[in-house]
């Protein structure tokens, strides 16, 4: 075997860097667990900031990858050995996989929502999460209350399962912000009637056109935006929710009823591929996501030589920055091949 | 709602309550204000389910009042409370049960602050030693009397007379519950249920077949707060509180409230009447209040035990139409009449508030 | 009714079910970028009046979007109308419209 590789998950980050290795040249095995490839990804509707569709991007990919490397779908890696300078991945159904290198882009997991108890996801009929909200929109199916009724009043709720000491997760997970300034224009472009508002702690608008998207919320959908953390959700007997927080710019208790509340969850370390990765002795860091060699100029480079991490294993990520990581992982991957190991 | 989801939450909060052989210590105030139910919780325990408990004479306040009202230091609050783990330990107890709420939060505080900072419970230990001569084991395991209610519902659900059931119309009495702020707000771990779904109260209600309502301002402060009562000036924060829940759970047209602390019982039942008097409002049926029940006095009407045994006549609203609905067998006249047959005198009516059962 | 030395204490809280939102309505109207306003205080910083007076203007206009305008029925006669607060906004919400309009929404409403 000649100048292989074995990409571990077939979500944006693994997908991109499978298809550049094998425009390298490299010899590519691409594992991925579910039978569509596409990650998270695959189940969005459309993409911020430009609500382009994110069909595009994935089916970009599948050409980049589909047909030209060697593709393992609908089981996952659940080890991975290295000895001797070569990594084997074994497969939930027995196979073996054999490289040179192994890029792990294994990616992330939503929060689960209902750890945060107070919200009562899970409980009220109308909670929900903002995947959940991607969901409909990609399968066009209408903005509605579960018994059908049009919602007068959603609420979006920010930092779900992030920046929150009692959840245990401390840091932010970046992408939700502008997620729920995406949804909520589509809320209100779907139902012109609806009074729209955001509860955030801070907007983090950090990334080109964010800002804009935020300024374009505000001045065409008159979507209101109030600095307050949600403190609870309760339900009313029509199955209403009664949403607290404070309005900190007022400094006064706020309680309004909304129809619907969606849940802008937050990244967390995937749980499945703990052990595995807990074997490799790779290093997290304090937010339980793998930790790079270098933040700067090894950031894909694990202890292991020939061992790479890319995408949302290392935490929260956009697509384009996915996409970006992924290729300068492949050429880390590429030079790494071609050195005198 | 889905049910299911308050359960998988429950599963989490799930703890160790002892089943037997249990030091028992009162509340400083709950005789006074709900006179029977103490004394409900005794009889159960012992008569219905054969257990063991006990009192020690020498037992005070634990302090937690003066505690939460400012005027106990910490310090002083941990040597009562070592001091009464002294009494446990001497009668040959180890299963500490509180009558109060405030003194299981405060007791739970301690135990807490004593297992992160050993030297605090060093420190108490001499102190304790140096002011009585006595030492002490910590409690093999603490509960507020209504886990241990709560750990015996189904024995009681078995030898119940009465089951939660609006008697005419068939259907379960719609319940509202009530749980004590310090019960578990502060250490979630340490009430059953945890502390934004508690299941103590729940349990019990299911169990004897009553509907539990969950309104809006279910998790809200029965407006206590000890300082915020005990100083007239706070009073009307304190009434406004208990006013916001009447006021969200009035829609859904409850049949009682159940409640498992001394403090909010007293609350939500006085402070129904004071509403009606300042603002003219009552919260119940045609004019009648809300009936307020604590879970000793549930269980005793449950387990078919006389009314007026249970202290039921001292509510200040009154439990007469609850009783109906429950088709409890009670003598109307005796209500006032005291356990020695003399004739207590009936309290003078309330100008709104419907009191007497055949007005 | 009985006079017991206290009485409920009033609701602090901003209830959107309970709150008026005719001059928000009025004003969004009128001056449409007011919802521009991402609460940075920078026309409260600069504002003259706020120094010296309870008056702040960001609060004012930020409880009247609330559906509370007591603050602004008490306070806004105090602007003197310089115009310092709108030349400051980093999202160029014409402040000087809105605060007319707060006025002549009160006339009104
Ligand atoms: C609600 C929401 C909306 C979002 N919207 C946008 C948006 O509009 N624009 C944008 O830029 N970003 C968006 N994001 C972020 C986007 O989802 C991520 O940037 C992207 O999914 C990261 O890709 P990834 O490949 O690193 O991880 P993932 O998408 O998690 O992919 C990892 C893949 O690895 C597979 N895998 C894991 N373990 C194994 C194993 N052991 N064996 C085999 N396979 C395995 C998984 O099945 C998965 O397919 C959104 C995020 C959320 C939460
Ligand atoms: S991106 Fe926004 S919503 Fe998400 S965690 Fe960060 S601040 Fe909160
Ligand atoms: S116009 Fe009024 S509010 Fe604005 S800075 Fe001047 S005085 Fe202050
Ligand atoms: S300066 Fe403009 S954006 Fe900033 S608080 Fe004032 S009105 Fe809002």
């Amino acid at each position: 075997m000649n100048k292989s590789t074995i990409v571990v998950g077939g979500g944006i980050a693994g997908m991109t860097a499978a298809g550049e290795l094998s425009r390298l040249g490299v010899e590519v095995t691409l594992v991925e667990q579910e039978q569509i490839s596409g990650g998270h990804a695959a189940c969005w509707d459309r993409l911020f900031p430009t609500r382009r569709p994110a069909e595009e991007v994935i089916s970009f990919l599948r050409e980049q990858t589909d047909s030209k490397v060697n593709t393992f779908s609908g089981r996952p890696v659940t080890e991975i050995l290295h000895h001797e300078s070569m990594f084997t991945a074994t497969l939930s159904d027995g196979t073996i996989l054999r490289g040179e290198s192994l890029v792990l882009a294994t990616g992330y997991d939503l929060f689960d929502a209902s750890r945060k108890e107070e919200y009562g996801y899970g409980i009220y009929d109308n909670v929900i999460t903002s995947a959940e909200l991607e969901g409909w929109f990609k399968n066009h199916q209408p903005v509605r209350t579960k018994n059908g009724r049009i919602p007068s009043r959603v609420a979006f709720i920010h930092c779900v399962g992030s920046r929150d000491e009692k959840v245990g997760n401390l840091y932010c997970s970046k992408v939700c912000c502008i997620t729920g300034v995406k949804q909520a224009i589509e809320v209100k472009e779907a139902l012109p009637a609806c009074d729209v508002y955001s509860f955030y702690m801070d907007l983090r608008m950090f990334d080109r056109n964010f800002e804009e998207l935020y300024f374009e919320a505000q001045k065409n959908y008159g979507i209101n935006f109030i600095r307050g953390r949600l403190s609870e959700c309760s339900e009313n007997e029509d199955h209403t929710l009664v949403v607290k927080t404070e309005d900190t710019l007022t400094g006064k208790p706020m309680k309004m009823i909304v129809d619907l509340v969606v849940l802008l969850v937050g990244f967390v370390p995937r749980s499945q591929n703990t052990q595995m990765l807990l074997k490799l002795k790779l290093i997290t860091g304090n937010d339980g996501f793998l930790q790079p060699e270098d933040e700067h100029n090894g950031d894909n480079l694990t202890r292991i030589p020939g061992l790479f991490i890319t995408g949302a294993v290392k935490g929260p990520v956009t697509i384009a920055n996915a996409v970006a990581d992924a290729r300068a992982t492949a050429l880390q991957v590429y030079s790494f091949l071609h050195s005198n190991r | 709602m889905n049910i299911q989801g308050k359960r998988n939450i429950w599963k989490d909060y799930q703890k160790e309550i002892a089943t037997d052989r249990y030091f028992y210590v009162r509340s400083c105030v709950r005789q006074n204000f709900f006179p029977g139910s103490e004394k409900a919780f005794l009889r159960i325990l012992k008569e219905e389910l054969s257990r063991d408990v006990y009192e020690n004479a020498s037992h005070t306040t634990c302090s937690g009042i003066g505690y939460h009202s400012d005027v106990v230091p910490f310090e002083t609050a941990m040597t009562m409370v070592a001091r009464q783990f002294a009494l446990m330990t001497e009668s040959g107890y180890e299963n500490f049960t509180t009558s109060c709420i405030t003194s299981f939060g405060l007791y739970s505080e301690i135990l807490e602050t004593w297992h992160h900072f050993p030297e605090v419970e060093e420190r108490i230990r001499e102190h304790l030693l140096r002011a009585t001569g006595r030492t002490f084991k910590k409690p093999a395991n603490l509960s507020h009397a209504s886990d241990v209610i709560f750990k015996f519902r189904k024995e009681i659900a078995e030898k119940a007379k009465h089951r939660l059931i609006n008697r005419k119309t068939g259907n379960p009495l719609k319940v509202v519950e009530h749980i004590g702020c310090h019960y578990s707000k502060m250490f979630p771990s340490k009430g059953v249920g945890g502390a934004e779904y508690p299941y103590v109260l729940v349990g019990m209600i299911e169990e004897w077949g009553g509907e539990v309502i969950d309104y809006p301002e279910r998790r809200h402060c029965c407006g206590f707060g000890f300082r915020q009562y005990l100083v007239k000036a706070n009073r009307g924060y304190s009434l406004a509180c208990s006013k916001k829940k009447f006021e969200s759970m009035a829609p859904y047209k409850p049949d009682f409230i159940l409640t498992n602390c001394p403090g909010c019982p007293m609350f939500l039942d006085r402070w129904q009447y004071a509403l009606s008097e300042m603002e003219g409002i009552t919260y119940g049926e045609n004019g009648f209040g809300i009936p307020v029940l604590t879970y000793e006095e549930l269980a005793g009407l449950v387990l078919g035990y006389d009314p007026w045994d249970l202290g039921l006549q001292v509510h200040q609203v009154t439990v007469d139409p609850l009783l109906d609905k429950l088709g409890v067998d009670y003598d109307p006249s005796a209500k006032f009449t005291g356990k020695n047959g003399i004739d207590l005198g009936k309290p003078e009516p309330p100008t709104f508030l419907k009191f007497y059962q055949n007005e | 009714m009985k006079d017991f030395g206290y009485q409920a204490h009033r609701d602090n809280t901003i209830d959107f079910e309970k709150n008026d939102f005719r001059i928000a309505r009025f004003l969004l109207e009128r001056e449409p970028s007011l919802n521009l306003c991402i609460g940075c205080g920078s026309c409260t910083g600069t504002c003259s009046t706020g120094h010296f007076t309870e008056f702040n203007i960001r609060k004012i206009h930020t409880l009247i979007k609330r559906g509370d305008t007591e603050m602004a029925r008490k306070q806004i006669r105090q602007c003197m109308f310089c115009g310092k607060c709108q030349l400051i906004c980093p999202r160029g919400i014409n402040l000087r419209n809105v605060i007319l309009g707060i006025n002549r929404a009160l006339e009104k409403i």
